[in-house]
């Protein structure tokens, strides 16, 4: 039987009370807006993308405990990554998060208190918002904004 | 209805054990349903009715001269009067078969409005609609540049009446509105609002989806024009809905879709319609769900409308008193007339994480905007936990509510 601890850390609600990088970033040069149809949450995640290397990222939006947690956690991941790194960790996070028989990478650190995600079907989308709107910041071309 | 004594707890009791699902555990736990509002569980005779179709009448109804389409033909029309007679409309040609409250308004939404509808008319709903009751009018405006007026709610989740009626003008061509909101549980007075419709000559549509198993619905006293609800919230089997509709309007209406069954005459140059109401029932229908939405309003009778009127309103009454008792929950819909429904937020909990702290200690409810985006907008909030309640519930189902909430709290101040 899956244990509502597993899903509900310590640190996920540290990071839900208090996140990380919870901010609009005035150096942005991707920007992309994520919703959750199912619940009805929103984010947007910016980053700051030099020489193929995050240099900065934050988000803001509303949404439950996992997906402002995820969030969280992910900008702090993330930050001073190449893209290649980004990507990486996307995948890792993806299978963490999905797969029950994956071992999760150590590179993915401090993510892995997400990993009682997966024993909660209805909750995946909430984990996994932030890095789907990653993934479009970073691929769709409509989505990079200007500094200027 | 408003003097009936609520049931006696050995009544509930025996209510219950017409349910097997109500037998269920989650995690371990009694089963405390309280998602009634997205859908409603079924009685045996629901269940054996359908089963009994199967084993015994299965054949296509309207076609065949053999012993079984005549008996799957029969019990498909013995449910259509059971549905007329349930909402008191005049004639069965007045009760047409859909998949549900969707497709019903669907059918309207084009069949109806559409060919009416033109640049400068309007169509006016209320900001407390479910996406099945705006998107279908929204098309409709869109198609043919016609306006989707908003009557607009108070804080309490009420219409405002004579803001209503100022927005009922020369170019309305129909109103459609909730009879009861799935979002905030407010009762609409909806035969005023037919009063002041008609008073333009304006035709009303009822969206009955959550109406239809807590208020008794008598189409002939609202006079309202369509009313449409689905099976499935009234105990009855998923896939199977209904269309009321005034047997002139309907009468005037083209088919919304075409087929096998709702023709009387077919040559490549040109097809006459079937009679109402199969006009509007193309296709083999869901004959199994008919028969099933059937004996679920045999079985709402055989228990009353107005007992369980009586019993929702006074869980709902205990539901709302706890409710209120617990520190940083807002009830969301507070108006004065209300069924079944008890929607909310909590401080610093949102309410996806609400559900699934609920859901392991086996009470289910939703979380969520309730297919009503407008209106959670509306109150500025993303989305409530929202209970909704049955007549199968029971008062130490709201405890366990309760103490599932006070854990929620628990949990999230450490």
């Amino acid at each position: 039987m899956n244990d509502l601890r597993d899903l509900y850390q310590e640190v996920i609600f540290d990071h839900y009370k208090k996140p990380h990088n919870f901010h609009a970033l005035a150096e942005a040069n991707h920007i992309a807006h994520g919703h959750n149809r199912l619940c009805g949450d929103r984010i947007t995640v910016y980053l700051q993308v030099e020489d193929d290397v995050i240099r900065d990222v934050s988000f803001e939006g509303e949404g439950c405990a996992i997906s402002t947690a995820s969030a969280s956690l992910m900008t702090d991941a993330l930050k001073g990554k190449r893209l290649d790194e980004a990507q990486h960790l996307f995948d890792e996070f993806h299978g963490m998060v999905t797969h029950e028989d994956v071992e999760p990478d150590p590179a993915l650190g401090k993510l892995e208190v997400l990993a009682g995600v997966r024993e909660f079907p209805a909750r995946v989308k909430c984990a996994t918002l932030a890095w789907h709107t990653l993934q479009a910041a970073l691929k769709d071309r409509a989505a990079i904004v200007s500094t200027e | 209805m408003e003097l009936e004594m609520p049931p006696a707890a050995s009544e509930i009791a025996r209510w219950r054990d017409d349910f097997p699902l109500l037998r269920e555990k989650v995690y371990g736990k009694p089963l405390v349903y309280l998602d009634n509002a997205a859908t409603t569980q079924k009685p045996q005779s629901v269940i054996d009715a359908e089963s009994a179709f199967y084993a015994h009448d299965n054949a296509n109804v309207h076609r065949g001269v053999h012993a079984l389409s005549q008996r799957a033909t029969d019990e498909y029309e013995a449910a259509r009067e059971k549905v007329r007679r349930f909402i008191n409309a005049e004639s069965a040609r007045e009760i047409v078969f859909v998949r549900g409250t969707t497709e019903a308004i669907n059918l309207v939404a084009q069949s109806y409005a559409r060919p009416r509808l033109q640049e400068d008319d309007n169509v006016l709903i209320s900001a407390m609609e479910h996406h099945s009751n705006i998107v279908p009018w929204q098309m409709a405006c869109a198609q043919s540049g016609a306006e989707l007026r908003v009557a607009p709610v108070n804080d309490a989740g009420e219409l405002d009446l004579d803001l209503f009626a100022k927005l009922i003008g020369r170019g309305t061509r129909l109103v459609a509105v909730t009879h009861l909101s799935n979002a905030l549980g407010s009762i609409v007075p909806v035969a005023r609002i037919v009063d002041m419709a008609h008073a333009h000559g304006v035709p009303v549509l009822l969206d009955g989806a959550q109406a239809i198993a807590h208020l008794g619905v008598d189409v002939r006293a609202l006079d309202c024009d369509f009313y449409a609800f689905s099976g499935h919230k009234i105990f009855g089997p998923t896939g199977i809905g209904v269309l009321y509709g005034k047997a002139a309007l309907l009468d005037a209406m083209p088919p919304y879709q075409v087929g096998g069954d709702m023709i009387s005459s077919v040559t490549f140059g040109k097809t006459e319609y079937n009679e109402l109401p199969y006009k509007f029932e193309a296709g083999t229908p869901n004959i199994a769900g008919a028969i099933g939405l059937g004996a679920a309003l045999d079985y709402v009778s055989s228990i009353g409308i107005a007992a369980i009127a009586a019993h929702e309103r006074d869980l709902l009454d205990y539901a709302t008193r706890m409710a209120q008792g617990i520190a940083g929950l807002k009830i969301i819909g507070t108006a004065r007339h209300k069924a079944s429904i008890l929607s909310f937020t909590m401080d610093g909990v949102h309410p996806h994480d609400i559900g699934t702290i609920l859901d392991h200690e086996g009470v289910a409810i939703r979380a969520g905007h309730h297919c009503a985006m407008p209106l959670m907008q509306r109150f500025g909030i993303a989305g409530t936990a929202r209970a909704s309640f049955s007549f199968y519930n029971t008062h130490a189902e709201v405890d366990a509510l309760m103490a599932a909430l006070t854990k929620v709290k628990e949990m999230f101040q450490r």
